[in-house]
């Protein structure tokens, strides 16, 4: 478990494409470099729990969202651009 | 009919395509059987055409009464508000959603909420869709409005690709799809769909003359299929969504020999003493005040009379009024209102265009099933549109309810005075039977008379009548034709007591003409008697003078003689003797 303000992050895939893959690389590496211990990482895999898909109004895949700190905030795409990652998950480079 | 034989034909030796009806009236007929089963079928038009609503109910009829349950796909209108939005409709989707017939996904969008960074798919939609397909094993989908994507997602190029692939991914899980799209500028929509949706793509217009909405269907095309190329008008009310499949009728109705009573014993009479043909379409023109509307409530009344169902297409009145109305004239139309056999259609001409009005009418007329109907009047409708629309509209309604076998009487308001022997829309050559009202102006009153101007196939008669409204109905009267004319009213009954009275003094004239003939017969005879005995007096006198005179003579004679007898030594006796006595003389 992380602290109070500790991130906590879902990112949604779709099996093990390429683009999957690449983004759960992406996260892992942005999370090590600028929040080091104080974050979660949830990984769902749609394939396995289609059912989600519609209960958390996801489109696009991949899908990150963060569900702490609040608000919620979402990036869609490999996450292969750290600058745009980072703004959009609030997170201040380190 | 045609395309469906070939259709069955061919079925035998090629694949055909498959129809999936869509339940809404007039649709089905236009497209042949329905939309493209299996495939995706573009529904595009403006915003407010009713895109929407089509969606919907294509799923709903195929949930209740195709059993093919259906997903819709909404990314504009929440759950929530596509429930309210139908709920007018009676149509009951919360309950087809826990009977799992009916699948709602509302997919949220908003740009500012979601960053881009890298490379995405759109799998995660097709997750949800696939997911929600396979938990009710739906065969219908409808995806509204996709293309607020483009405004959702940064990459259009994306975005078109995966379209593209989402419609070959619905062709192959084999659900019969409606995509919506909005009406773009110079094309079928915004964003183009129409490049991958090629099967079939609906149009949806809404337009606007003369601050009045049509709204109109057309197909544009139908891969391997026939279907109506028209543009045809559709209706949105309380009933669902209308389409009317009729744009111009062929002249292939059968002509009907039997015959219904006009309600107007006298008018039966004056038409063979038949009455109209069934089927057949009568006009009813007059000026305002003539009995138009009566004549049209008395072959309401009698057409419920007689057990058959009638609409009564009230243009001016409300159904309340046309029965208070006709009650003072002791018809009494609310009872079969009551009893389900007259049904009162009441929509002002100017509440929409012509093509709609004519498309409610057709509701009605399927819906009810009549066995007449009443346009009362058919001359309001110039209020909804020019006179060659209205006309064009009239041509159809009459084929229309004529291939039905539906007998139709229109009434027609005529303007100005007299008789009015054109109607504006000119639509007189449409009608089989025509019946002028008119309202004359004598003696400081009006008198309603009645005239058949013409009945096709038939020997009518060609009399005036005079037309009278009474607490017990329409009567007729013979007209009255006196020395001086043509009356009616109040003229008709000064003229008879007038004749009357003519004939009374004729009579004693004669009398009184009799007697003094006799009289001075009797004088003349009595004047013949008298010179009769003048005559005999005289011819007796001349007898005396006559005698007289003769024996004169002889008298004279005898005288002479004696004369000469006593001068015989003078003279010789005879004629020189008398010459002697002469001499003397001188």
């Amino acid at each position: 478990m992380t602290g109070q303000d500790g991130y906590n992050l879902r990112l949604y895939v779709a099996g093990q494409t390429p683009k999957s893959i690449a983004a759960i690389a992406n996260l892992k590496k942005i999370c090590e470099q600028h929040l080091t211990g104080n974050y979660e990482i949830e990984i769902v895999d749609l394939m396995r729990n289609p059912a989600l898909a519609q209960r958390h109004q996801i489109v696009a895949i991949p899908t990150l969202i963060r569900q702490l700190p609040e608000p919620l905030k979402r990036i869609i795409g490999d996450l292969s651009n750290h600058d745009k990652v980072l703004v959009g998950l609030d997170i201040r480079p380190t | 009919m045609k395309a469906d034989t070939k259709a069955r034909a061919a079925s035998r030796r090629l694949p055909v395509i498959g129809k999936s009806r869509t339940g809404i009236a007039g649709l089905d007929e236009v497209t042949y059987g329905g939309l493209p089963k299996g495939r995706p079928t573009l529904l595009c038009g403006s915003a407010g055409c009713g895109k929407t609503l089509f969606g919907m109910t294509f799923l709903y009829n195929g949930a209740v009464e195709y059993g093919e349950p259906g997903v819709f796909l909404a990314f504009e209108e929440r759950p929530e508000d596509l429930i309210k939005n139908v709920g007018s409709l009676n149509f009951d989707v919360e309950r087809l959603i826990s009977e799992k017939k009916l699948a709602i996904d509302h997919v949220e969008l908003e740009r500012t909420k979601i960053a881009e960074s890298g490379e995405y798919d759109l799998e995660g939609l097709f997750i949800r869709l696939g997911y929600a397909i396979d938990s009710i094993g739906a065969k219908r989908v409808v995806v509204d409005t996709i293309e607020t994507l483009f405004s959702g997602l940064e990459n259009e190029q994306l975005l078109r690709s995966e379209l593209r692939r989402l419609f070959e991914w619905l062709k192959e899980k084999g659900v019969t799809a409606i995509i919506t799209g909005e009406r773009g500028e110079g094309t079928l929509t915004r964003y183009g769909l129409e490049e991958y949706v090629a099967d079939c793509v609906i149009l949806l217009d809404n337009r606007i003359h003369d601050q009045l909405t049509t709204r109109r269907l057309r197909i544009v095309k139908y891969r391997g299929s026939a279907h109506g190329t028209n543009e045809y008008p559709f209706i949105i009310d309380e009933q669902g969504v209308t389409v009317m499949p009729i744009t111009s009728s062929g002249l292939e109705h059968g002509a009907a020999t039997e015959r219904v009573s006009t309600g107007i014993p006298d008018l039966d009479q004056m038409l063979e003493g038949k009455g109209y043909y069934k089927g057949s379409s009568i006009l009813v023109s007059g000026m305002a005040g003539s009995g138009k509307s009566t004549v049209a409530a008395q072959f309401a009344d009698s057409i419920c009379a007689s057990g058959k169902r009638c609409v009564y297409f009230a243009m001016e009145e409300s159904p309340h009024q046309v029965i208070r109305n006709m009650r003072s004239i002791g018809i009494g139309l609310q009872k079969w209102v009551d009893k389900n056999l007259l049904r009162f259609s009441a929509r002002r001409p100017s509440l929409f265009g012509l093509e709609t009005h004519l498309a409610t009418m057709y509701r009605d007329v399927t819906d009810f099933d009549p066995a007449a109907v009443i346009v009362d009047p058919m001359s309001a409708l110039l209020n909804a549109g020019a006179s060659h629309d209205v006309h064009s509209m009239v041509l159809r309604l009459v084929d229309f309810l004529k291939s039905r076998g539906v007998t139709a009487l229109f009434t027609n308001l005529g303007t100005g005075a007299g008789e009015v022997a054109n109607t504006e829309i000119q639509i007189s050559s449409l009608m089989d039977t025509w019946l002028l009202l008119y309202n004359r102006e004598t003696n400081g009153e009006h008198n309603r008379q009645l005239y058949v101007l013409k009945s096709r196939g038939m020997a009518h008669s060609n009399q005036v009548r005079e037309f009278i409204l009474s607490s017990e109905g329409i009567k007729l009267r013979d007209a009255y034709v006196g020395p001086e004319g043509f009356v009616t009213g109040s003229a008709r009954l000064a003229q008879e007591a007038k004749d009357k009275a003519a004939s009374l003094f004729r009579e004693q004239e004669m009398q009184r003409r009799g007697r003094e003939r006799e009289r001075k017969r009797r004088e003349i005879s009595a004047q013949i008697e008298i010179l009769k005995a003048q005559l005999e007096s005289e011819t007796a006198e001349e007898g005396l003078l006559n005698r007289e005179e003769t024996a004169r003579e002889d008298q004279l004679a005898a005288d002479r003689v004696a004369m000469g007898v006593s001068r015989q030594t003078e003279a010789r006796p005879g004629t020189p003797a008398a010459k002697s006595t002469t001499k003397p003389k001188k």
